[in-house]
């Protein structure tokens, strides 16, 4: 669309206004959140004075650390997996034929759909059954936690990863590897040395998303987590169901701070997207 | 666009068997890239949900256990109760209210996004991607410390003389907080859709001596359709199923599905009706998705 279409007289204000709030409702919320994470008043939500203590107090639980460490192995080793496995269904869709293949494309496009709590329930009664099975088979006995939630987001993050990467194949013409086939590069090769550099910025993009998307997780995070064993966006809604305190405010912007980290290299891999 | 196997293997001439044979060869190596994704989703996604089918069929037993044998539909009729009854026909309405809320935000913005000059524009939709990105818990517990008790909102009520406000806990707050946190997801794919419009059509609308709101009528609004029901999936149905939002704003009468189901499994304990709720839930999702595909939008 081009500028020339804009509407004059009142509507042109009015989307001015309109556009203003926008910004206004989304950004006023967290500038204030931040702000009360370093007031001294015990009340959340009242300036009372400058201070660092609630973060002090952030650093010094070790139920608030904990769940912040596992948080991370938890974000690593998913993004991992997630990428490997989600950029190979990735090609396999987008480059290949082979038999089963709308189902599969189906399937993968299920865990994005399916709604959180559906998917959670879905989880929670799956390794209620599958340790009962593991230990009348191996005789070990399992718990939930590390393991059952890596895996629970390993589940839904393929799915975005596939997406993410099967996009940037789509877009791309596949003239260069046949190029490459033709001057006798193998199969492997082909991959290594013209798609994989091609599509590296949408398996960063996908990557980025997964990570947000475990670090974030509630609902199903909850369902899959065992006693002692948890993250810290659960952590976090548990204290929260229990009463707000400044100690919330803090961890809160702890994780906003994240979030917002892995919004600026997700559009640093936009950018080279673009440029690439 | 052109498959692979369009493409020849070297030093060979294109007889027949030999074409087969490297079409069977590409059609394994493309399985065998699907297959770990694949095994990995029967195992850990179909399964789990074939797992919630054969529970919503179950039994509860006396101490809030599930007794798997003897199948029967108690946990659906159960569904038809008046109490559930309301919860689901109050989870509608406000994913409903929603969804419609985002919607006369959204288009106006988009359109006006769709409308700055690019170098504004990138850095106007960077802003919106932000919020996109940033974790939803921590975006309606913001709600939460603004309209609680001697907060910031209450602060502005005040002076402005309107007393105490009871929003928190209230089916608004709920709404508010469905609102701030799926409002990017309809203005995304609404931006999408309006930018692609050749603006030309607007302007020889207007030319033709249509009003303003003809123009939108019978030009813009039918070419962003696409836009309009995808960004009013991707609103209304994480609305429909939320749990966090109503956990953290609502209070005891916002009670919506998805915290109901939650309190199937962690609270009432009973499992099969949990499982019945989550799996006409996930129907719902199914069908709408279904229909819009069918609608032949794939833009999202």
């Amino acid at each position: 669309m081009s500028s020339s279409v804009e509407p004059r007289g009142w509507a042109k204000a009015a989307l001015h206004v309109n556009g203003w709030f926008v910004y206004l409702f989304f950004y006023a919320p967290i500038v204030l959140l931040v702000l009360f994470s370093f007031s001294e008043s015990r009340n959340v939500g009242k300036w009372g004075g400058f201070t660092f203590d609630w973060y002090q107090q952030f650093f010094d639980s070790n139920n608030a650390r904990g769940a912040l460490s596992n948080s991370v192995k938890i974000a690593l080793v998913v993004t991992l997996i997630s990428v490997i496995l989600g950029t190979m269904a990735a090609l396999a869709l987008e480059r290949f034929t082979f038999r089963g293949k709308q189902v599969f494309d189906a399937l993968l496009y299920l865990p994005i759909i399916i709604p959180d709590v559906t998917m959670a329930v879905m989880l929670l009664l799956f390794f209620g059954q599958f340790y009962d099975v593991i230990e009348a088979v191996f005789g070990i006995q399992m718990r939930k936690g590390f393991g059952s939630i890596s895996i629970s987001h390993i589940a839904f993050n393929i799915s975005f990863v596939s997406v993410v990467v099967r996009a940037r194949l789509a877009g791309m013409s596949t003239d260069l590897e046949e190029a490459a086939v033709d001057l006798y590069a193998s199969r492997w090769k082909a991959f290594r040395y013209v798609t994989f550099p091609q599509i590296l910025p949408g398996i960063a993009g996908g990557a980025l998303l997964a990570m947000t998307l475990s670090l974030d997780d509630v609902v199903i995070t909850q369902f899959v987590s065992g006693p002692g064993w948890t993250t810290l966006p659960v952590y976090v809604f548990g204290l929260i169901r229990k009463g707000v305190t400044p100690l919330i405010n803090a961890i809160s912007v702890i994780m906003l701070l994240a979030s917002m980290l892995l919004v600026v290299l997700s559009l640093l891999a936009q950018r080279s997207r673009r440029t690439g | 666009m052109r498959k692979k196997s369009d493409t020849l293997p070297h030093g060979s001439e294109a007889t027949p068997e030999f074409e087969k044979a490297a079409q069977r060869k590409e059609s394994r190596r493309g399985f065998l890239l699907a297959f770990p994704s694949y095994l990995y989703l029967v195992i850990f996604f179909v399964i789990p949900l074939a797992i919630v089918l054969v529970y919503s069929f179950a039994t509860r037993n006396r101490f809030g256990g599930t007794d798997l044998s003897g199948w029967n539909l108690e946990s659906y009729e159960k569904i038809a109760e008046p109490i559930v009854r309301t919860i689901l026909f109050r989870s509608l309405w406000l994913a409903f209210l929603t969804t419609i809320i985002c919607l006369v935000i959204a288009y106006p913005f988009a359109y006006f996004l769709s409308t700055r000059r690019p170098s504004i524009r990138n850095v106007m939709l960077v802003f919106v991607m932000i919020p996109f990105w940033t974790n939803f818990l921590v975006r309606n517990y913001a709600w939460r410390v603004i309209l609680g008790n001697d907060g910031p909102f209450t602060n502005v009520t005040e002076f402005l003389g309107l007393g105490t406000n009871e929003l928190l806990f209230s089916q608004k707050a709920v709404v508010l907080g469905l609102v701030y946190g799926y409002l990017p997801f309809m203005i995304l794919p609404l931006y999408a859709a309006i930018e692609r419009i050749d603006g030309r059509l607007i302007e020889a609308s207007r030319d033709l001596y249509g009003s303003g709101w003809q123009s939108f009528r019978h030009v813009l609004l039918p070419l962003s359709m696409p836009g309009v029901i995808a960004g009013s999936i991707l609103v209304f149905v994480p609305s429909l199923g939320a749990y966090v939002t109503p956990e953290i704003l609502g209070g005891a009468k916002t009670t919506l599905l998805g915290s109901y189901i939650v309190t199937q499994f962690l609270t009432a304990r009973n499992w099969p009706f949990g499982a019945a709720l989550s799996f006409v839930l996930m129907t719902v999702m199914l069908v709408t998705t279904i229909i819009y595909f069918r609608k032949g939008g794939r833009t999202l």
